[in-house]
Parts: C-alpha cells; sequence; structure tokens
C-alpha cells in the first residue's frame, strides 16, 4: 500500500478530485496548506506598505492506494494538475506498513 | 417640542451607537486572527465605561454650566453629575426635543472618540490599562474639549471656530490622543521586520459600511432637528464619502498598480472623517472637494508613520486627525453663509487654525502624561510572551477562531 501525497495549486483541486474518481480511488483528503518552492512569492499591498509574501497557498492531498493503482493515482494527479508553469507542485510517495478503518476493524487492503 | 426633531434625533442617537461597533469590526478585521477579540473588546468596552463615567461627571463637566479663566470658559460644572436633574423637560437646553435625548445624542459621541483611538495600540496594550485610559481620558480630554466648542466654551465663544459635528471634538482629538499613547506604548512587536496583514478585510469592509450607515445620523443628527439643514448635512456626508473613496482607490491604481479594497474603506472613512465638522457648512461643491482632498492627503498620509517610524498600527492620525485637521480647515474657506450661517474666509480659516492647533496640542499633551502615568502605575504593555501568542487568548481567555469545534 502506497500513501501519495500531492502539493497542488488550490485551482486543481476540483479537476483533480474528479480525475481520481474517475480512475477508481475512493477516496481522498484535502488539506490548505501554505508554502515556498521554487514559485517565488507575491507582493501585497496594504495601505500603500507592500509586503513581500513567500508562502504561497497550496493544497495538499493524501491518497492512500493498493500497491496495483498507485501508478495511475500519480500519473493520474501528475497530469491533471500540471499547467506547465512554474507553481504546478509535488508529489511524493510513501509505504504504508498498514491501514485500519476504525469502524469495522478490518486491516491492511479491505481497509483502503 | 417637536415630535419629528425627537423622532430624528432618536433615530440618530442609534445610529451613532451602531459606529462603535461598526468602528470594531473596521478594526477588527485588520488585526492578525490572534488579536481580534482583543481589539473588538477595545471599542466594545467604550461602549460600557463611558456611558457610566458620562452619567456619572462627563455630561455635566461638557455641558451644565461654566467654569472660566478670565473670560475663557474652559470646562463645565458638577451640577449635573449623576444627570440628577435632568427630567423629562426640554429646560437645559432648549432644544426642541427633551433634554434627555440631548444628553444620549451627545453621549454616542463620547463614546466612539476614545473607541477611535484604540486603531493605534492594536495587538500590544493590556486591556486594564486601555479601560482606565479610557474612563480618565473621557474626563480629562473629551468632556473639556467637548465644552470648548459646543458647551458654550472659548472655542465658540472667543476663538471663534465652528465644528459642525466633531472634526476638532471627535477626530483631531482621538487622532492627537492616538499619537501620543503609541509615542509612549512603543511598536509592535516585529513592526518594519514581519508581514503584519490584516486577517479578515470582508470583517473591514463590513465595519466601514456600518460606519458610513451611522455617519448619517452622527452628521445629520447634528443639525439638532429634522429640517432642511439636516438634509444637507446629509447629502454633503454621502459626497464626501465617495469622492474620497473613489479617489482612494484611483492614488492607489496610479502608484501601486492595484485599487484595493481596503483602500475604498479607508478613503470612505477618510471622507466621511473630513466632512465630519463641515457638514452643515458647505453645500454639495463644497463638500466634493473635501472628499477630493480627504481622499488624497490622508494616502499621502499614510506614509508618515513609516516616516517618523511610530507604529500606529490601523493608521488613526493618517485618518482621523489629517482627514479632521483638512476638514477643519477647509470648511474655512469653503463654508457658504446660506447653509450654515458661516462664510469662508481668511479670516474664519485663521479661527479654524487656531482651533485645531489648540485642540491638537490639548489633546496630546495630556494624553501623553496620562500614558505615561498609567504606563508607570498600572503598564500599558501586555507581557512579550501574551503579545506574540495573541491578546484573545492571554487578555480573554477566548479564541476568534479556533481548531476544533
Amino acid at each position: 500500500m502506497k500513501l501519495v501525497i500531492a502539493y497542488i495549486a488550490p485551482f486543481k483541486l476540483d479537476e483533480v478530485r474528479d480525475a481520481l474518481k474517475e480512475a477508481g480511488v475512493t477516496g481522498l483528503t484535502a488539506i490548505a496548506a501554505q508554502g515556498f518552492g521554487r514559485q517565488s512569492g507575491h507582493t501585497e499591498t496594504y495601505r500603500g506598505a507592500e509586503y513581500e509574501v513567500d508562502m504561497v497557498p497550496k493544497v495538499r492531498i493524501e491518497v492512500l492506494v493498493d500497491d496495483t493503482l498507485a501508478p495511475t493515482v500519480i500519473s493520474t494527479i501528475e497530469t491533471t494538475a500540471r499547467t506547465g508553469s512554474i507553481g504546478d507542485g509535488k508529489i511524493a510517495v510513501l509505504p504504508v506498513e498498514d491501514v485500519i478503518r476504525i469502524r469495522t476493524g478490518e486491516r491492511g487492503r479491505d481497509a483502503i | 417640542m417637536d415630535s419629528g426633531d425627537t423622532a430624528w434625533l432618536l433615530t440618530s442617537c442609534a445610529l451613532v451607537l451602531l459606529m462603535t461597533p461598526g468602528l470594531a469590526f473596521f478594526y477588527g478585521g485588520m488585526v492578525r486572527s490572534k488579536n481580534v477579540l482583543g481589539m473588538l473588546m477595545k471599542n466594545y468596552i467604550a461602549m460600557g465605561v463611558v456611558t457610566i463615567v458620562w452619567v456619572l461627571v462627563g455630561a455635566s463637566l461638557a455641558f451644565s454650566g461654566s467654569t472660566s479663566i478670565g473670560d475663557y470658559s474652559v470646562i463645565g460644572d458638577f451640577g449635573l453629575w449623576g444627570l440628577k436633574d435632568l427630567g423629562l423637560s426640554n429646560e437645559l437646553f432648549g432644544m426642541s426635543y427633551p433634554d434627555n435625548v440631548h444628553i444620549s445624542f451627545q453621549l454616542m459621541f463620547a463614546i466612539i472618540t476614545p473607541a477611535l483611538i484604540a486603531g493605534a495600540i492594536a495587538e500590544r496594550m493590556k486591556f486594564t490599562a486601555w479601560v482606565a485610559f479610557v474612563a480618565l481620558w473621557s474626563i480629562l480630554v473629551y468632556s473639556p474639549v467637548a465644552h470648548w466648542v459646543w458647551g458654550g466654551g472659548f472655542i465658540a465663544e472667543q476663538v471663534g471656530a465652528v465644528d459642525f459635528a466633531g472634526g476638532l471634538v471627535v477626530h483631531i482629538n482621538a487622532g492627537a490622543a492616538a499619537l501620543a499613547l503609541v509615542m509612549v506604548l512603543g511598536p509592535r512587536l516585529g513592526f518594519r521586520r514581519e508581514v503584519i496583514r490584516p486577517h479578515s478585510l470582508p470583517l473591514t469592509l463590513l465595519g466601514a459600511g456600518l460606519l458610513w450607515f451611522g455617519w448619517f445620523g452622527f452628521n445629520g443628527g447634528s443639525a439638532f432637528a429634522a429640517d432642511e439643514f439636516a438634509g444637507n448635512a446629509f447629502l454633503t456626508t454621502q459626497i464626501a464619502a465617495a469622492v474620497a473613496a473613489t479617489v482612494w482607490v484611483l492614488a492607489e491604481a496610479f502608484t501601486h498598480g492595484k485599487p484595493t479594497a481596503l483602500g475604498f474603506a479607508s478613503g470612505a472613512i477618510a471622507g466621511l472623517v473630513a466632512i465630519t465638522p463641515a457638514a452643515g457648512f458647505v453645500g454639495p461643491l463644497g463638500s466634493l472637494a473635501i472628499g477630493a482632498a480627504a481622499g488624497l492627503i490622508c494616502f499621502w498620509a499614510l506614509r508618515l508613520k513609516f516616516m517618523l517610524n511610530f507604529d500606529d498600527s490601523l493608521d488613526v492620525v493618517a485618518v482621523h486627525l489629517v482627514g479632521g485637521i483638512i476638514g477643519a480647515l477647509l470648511l474655512g474657506l469653503l463654508a457658504e453663509e446660506a447653509y450654515g450661517g458661516v462664510a469662508g474666509s481668511v479670516e474664519q480659516l485663521g479661527r479654524q487654525a487656531l482651533s485645531v492647533v489648540i485642540a491638537l496640542t490639548y489633546s496630546f499633551a495630556v494624553s501623553w502624561l496620562l500614558a505615561k502615568a498609567l504606563d508607570v502605575t498600572m503598564g500599558l504593555r501586555a507581557s512579550e510572551v501574551d503579545e506574540r501568542g495573541g491578546l484573545d487568548l492571554a487578555l480573554h481567555g477566548e479564541q476568534s477562531y479556533a481548531l476544533s469545534e
């Protein structure tokens, strides 16, 4: 099992979610996040005072998947979230030791 | 007594009271999310404390009798302490509505004036010290200045300056006090080094809308009747606010490239401040000029705090002190006799200028001394830990936006 973590542009969330559902993903978590990467920040102006803000809003999505589905999920996020411009985000893939569905106590692949 | 006038003045009382919650949200949106309740409470508490002070002695010191130095009446007396002989008549003030309505109307002005100061000391002043400051400032500064201008004092009688709805008494008075208090209090931790951003501009715009709405009672009610003079003040108020808000965002677009929501709200308030002393003395064209001047000059005045390095956090000086001065001076030139009985002239400008200098100096000096005295006795500032963690939790034991339910 894998945990796929993707940091994407917030405006891509709906598109990525729909594409993942289509690809057979049964659940995901989305978290509003802020961070910085190669994409530089932006300037905000409040009453004439300009501030350089280097923390950019992002959405972090987490998807738990079976090993067989992982490549599809990764490529789906990759192609759907891509615009080609800086700030498209990153995907990280982590191995998962176990998954437990709290309601039923199911373990492993059955709990995904 | 006139029931129409009474109805309009009662309505105006409620409109002006609503300005203090409006101001609270105007300011509350501009602070960080950890200091929102601290900011709101510094405004709301004025509705509590000032009402008590006003009933006990404030109203009496401003509007009852006269205590003079030579020919100059500098403060009222204690004749009306506790509003004990207020009764139901209109004998005290000779208005076309009851004295209790007049005292209520004036009370709402007494409430919002110290509340205006709160924007300057945002995010770092102790609540207890603020309460003490508001109570004492109301007695030592607000009541005397209100007496000088509206209670038969020397600014009205000898100086000959006019102030329709509170350019001197409310805005210059609060703005000068804000400057003094900031100088004693010092800047917020991180001022000019960290990004200190408004946490919710929608709240600020909602607050600005409530202020604008309430201001029709502030200026329109200051005609003290439901008549053509109230109508003129109402119209000039709308014009100045609209022009200043528009000019401000245009100035932003030209200098920074983008018109901002905060700029629109700030410009509207600057225009409302500037028209306040003039609302009943100028006509539509005069209010247009005052609004334009307020929009441009107050926008420029924002840089003063960076030039002079004082953390007037939410720009009370740039908006209220500078805006009040613009209105108080320009009315000296732009007043038309047909509207409010005062004709614009160089002489009137001189009288207005003198009144500005007197109110500004007195408010600044007494506020500075009061702030120093409170700093020595009880301490003005929250601890560094409390300031870092936010005043909401540290001083009030509450949070505006908690993570869990």
